[in-house]
């Protein structure tokens, strides 16, 4: 095994890894020359990208998707001739939990030597994975978690998160439900999914609760295992709110829409978070109310028709949701960033990033990242459902609300500033 | 009022349990005949799901709530004779092994045929929405389901307790060999009771698959419920199934009644208490061939 190993360390030129120039760079007689070659490395050899999302649990629906973002713009740049001429090498992997992601990422950093990390939706495991990323000084691009903590008191300076985040949703469907009088003086009960991403869901709605004059009367944690929810419905029909609102996670939307339409849905539901597949996954006549999201196919752009077909073309007719585009622009900016600076190499891509560069988001308005707490400022959308009976497939029952904020005012309108974050 | 809520929750409680009893009944048939705990179990509940959701639209929802498991019984023939068959008398570690590998196999196949995104699936509009009783509220098609399940077990104890094929079912539980003595192959008992087994975990899929997400991953979801259900009610033991599905169901109700964040945890916790005070389960039997 070892013999073999060695034949791949045996050119000098191009086709070197990092991991040969570093076993290189350990041996004393090679001292001398490794400034060379690993600059000859930097420029020529493929980008390495270590790709973690989740494949399986209450989130794996979402990160199949994900993965399939990013490898169709892996393979979009790798066609049209790379980056800079520099292929893009991406290594996809399943991210159980924060403890396999943090040791996977780990292994990617050293073992595998890849430039940078990029993916997650677990905030919980996207937290792991970025203590890995500052303490081997290496870029972390996050690409589907929500919570606001990655941007604030947990946020790091090598960490970029592409995703809206929760005060973000909350603000896209409250606003809609503040149109339709739905929130002042209002008695809202809600469900939270038991984790860093639910609790923080939670204190977002609370201070805007709070901000609007509604009333939180109840809320129930739900642990992100659990799929049958009749009891927590009787729970919620004891407690006679105006309001649902729920901070469920991953498939847990699913299976609470799907069981309270069963139980005849007994109050106006909304949610802060639900993602395309799993709203697609609910059926016909289940979902109802307003729920926010960052992207959906039927978004009015030209960049967002053409992306849809591209994949649709690339993975046998479906539909990209939410994670898909989200991730596959993650690649992008990355490849963006690279192309610009010339650079694998962290400091100078976090310095690009930082400078306020404009990313093509395939919305109507172009985004960027906030030096302050690295979070990629855009707009937000507000769905809600077609009438029953006037679509033919769940895949076009959703009717996308206007884009928040609205033309005239700055995209940070949305995004509140003054965050626990500090770099 | 707070009384007519927490018994809101048990009645509910009850009917979930019923659900349970489905999945769990399968596995401790195939456990108590065969000796061997069948982790692939939860992926014939997958596959029941999937095979519902598949010809709904065509035929409708009776019959592919009738059909699905019927397909998967005839699955479960091959599942016998190619995979169980061979490990009856083997160490059961080898039988644990194998069926985790297949539970595995069949979670990936789902995933190639039909997607690893979830399918959508809906009830029909006429056993769709709420029944009240006084003030309490339960679900038109929870309580449907009841039914079906009351029947099914019926069925299943009146085949098992007033049948031939019962007698040698239970007789063949208690002591194989004595079976085999009085010139009665088990063999084709075994299929059967496979077929029964997990054609009952994909009636369970079929029937929650309108209320619950269809993905590759739902059997591992059931599958850890349906194993503390058969511990606590204790193995070889009908009514120690039924007994143990109603309680966890029901504890668990009343759990999200008081400390809702707890109630995925109130299994656990009574299947420690239960195997604490009372380590052969509920209604556990003391079976000679696992006991020599």
């Amino acid at each position: 095994m070892k013999f073999q190993k060695n034949k791949y360390t045996s050119g000098v030129n191009g086709g070197m890894s990092r991991r040969s120039a570093l076993k290189l760079s350990a041996g004393a007689a090679a001292a001398t020359m490794i400034g060379a070659p690993a600059l000859v490395r930097a420029q020529t050899g493929p980008i390495r990208i270590g790709n973690l999302t989740p494949m399986t649990g209450f989130l794996g629906t979402l990160g199949v998707f994900a993965s399939k973002g990013a490898q169709l713009a892996a393979a979009e740049i790798n066609a049209a001739g790379g980056v800079n001429g520099r292929m893009i090498e991406m290594m996809s992997e399943d991210s159980i939990n924060p403890e396999n992601g943090a040791t996977k990422a780990q292994r990617m950093l050293e073992r595998d030597g890849v430039d940078l990390i990029l993916g997650e939706i677990s905030s919980a495991t996207a937290l792991a994975i970025s203590e890995v990323a500052t303490r081997n000084e290496k870029l972390f691009m996050a690409v589907g978690p929500r919570s606001d903590v990655l941007r604030g008191g947990r946020c790091s300076p090598y960490m970029f998160c592409t995703d809206i985040p929760n005060t973000v949703m909350v603000n896209a469907v409250g606003t809609a439900m503040k149109n339709q009088g739905m929130v002042d003086g209002k008695k809202f009960f809600t469900l939270t999914a038991d984790y860093v991403f639910g609790h923080d869901l939670l204190k977002a709605a609370k201070n805007f609760f709070d901000a609007n004059n509604a009333e939180l009367i109840g809320d129930e944690l739900v642990a992100t295992d659990v799929t049958d929810f009749s009891s927590f419905i009787l729970k919620i029909r004891q407690a006679k709110p105006d309001v649902l609102a729920l901070n469920l996670a991953g498939n847990q939307v699913t299976n609470f829409v799907k069981q309270y339409a069963e139980f005849g849905a007994p109050f106006p539901m909304i949610g802060f978070n639900l993602n395309t597949a799993d709203a697609w996954a609910a059926g016909v006549g289940n979902l109802s109310g307003t729920w926010p999201t960052p992207w959906l196919d039927t978004v009015d752009t030209d960049a967002t028709r053409g992306y849809v077909e591209r994949f649709r073309a690339a993975y046998d007719g479906q539909t990209p949701e939410n994670h898909s585009w989200i991730s596959y622009n993650a690649v992008k900016i990355v490849a963006q960033a690279i192309a610009e600076t010339g650079t694998a190499e962290t400091p100078a891509l976090i310095e690009y990033l930082e400078s306020g560069a404009e990313f093509d988001l395939m919305k109507h308005r172009k985004g960027y990242f906030r030096a302050d707490d690295h979070q990629l400022i855009q707009e937000a959308f507000s769905f809600s459902m077609k009438p029953d009976g006037s679509y033919d497939d769940v895949l076009n029952m959703l009717d996308l609300g206007p884009a928040v904020p609205g033309e005239g005012q700055p995209l940070e309108a949305i995004f509140p500033s003054g965050s626990e974050c500090t770099l | 009022m707070e009384i007519v809520f927490l018994f809101e929750q048990v009645v509910n409680g009850l009917v979930l349990g019923g659900y349970y009893l489905l999945i769990a009944l399968g596995l401790s048939l195939i456990f108590s005949v065969g000796g061997i705990v069948n982790l692939s179990h939860g992926a014939f509940y997958a596959l029941g799901a999937y095979f519902f959701v598949q010809m709904v639209d065509t035929l409708g929802f009776g019959a592919a709530v009738v059909i699905s498991p019927i397909i998967v019984a005839f699955i479960g023939i091959a599942f016998e004779r190619f995979v169980l068959r061979q490990f009856y008398r083997e160490d059961p570690i080898l039988s644990l092994l194998v069926t985790f590998g297949l539970a595995l196999v069949m979670e990936q196949a789902i995933r190639m045929i039909w997607g690893a995104a979830p399918l959508p699936a809906s009830l029909p509009q006429a056993i769709r929405g709420p029944i009240f009783v006084g003030d309490m509220i339960f679900s038109k098609y929870r309580l449907l389901m009841l039914v079906v399940i009351a029947v099914v077990l019926a069925g299943i104890w009146i085949l098992l307790n007033k049948t031939s094929f019962g007698r040698v079912v239970r007789a063949g539980i208690q002591n194989p060999d004595m079976v085999a003595a009085l010139g009665i192959r088990l063999q084709p008992y075994m299929t059967a009771v496979v077929m029964l087994g997990v054609g009952l975990a994909a009636l369970g899929g079929a029937m929650f698959a309108p209320i619950t997400t269809v993905h590759p991953a739902m059997g591992s979801e059931i599958l850890t419920i349906a194993f503390v259900v058969v511990i606590i009610g204790g193995l070889g033991s009908f009514w120690g199934v039924v007994a143990a599905a109603l309680l966890v169901g029901v504890v668990r109700g009343a759990t999200v009644h008081f400390v809702p964040a707890a109630s995925e945890a109130s299994m656990y916790v009574l299947m420690f208490l239960v195997l604490l005070l009372r380590p052969r389960g509920l209604l556990g039997e003391s079976i000679e061939k696992f006991e020599s």
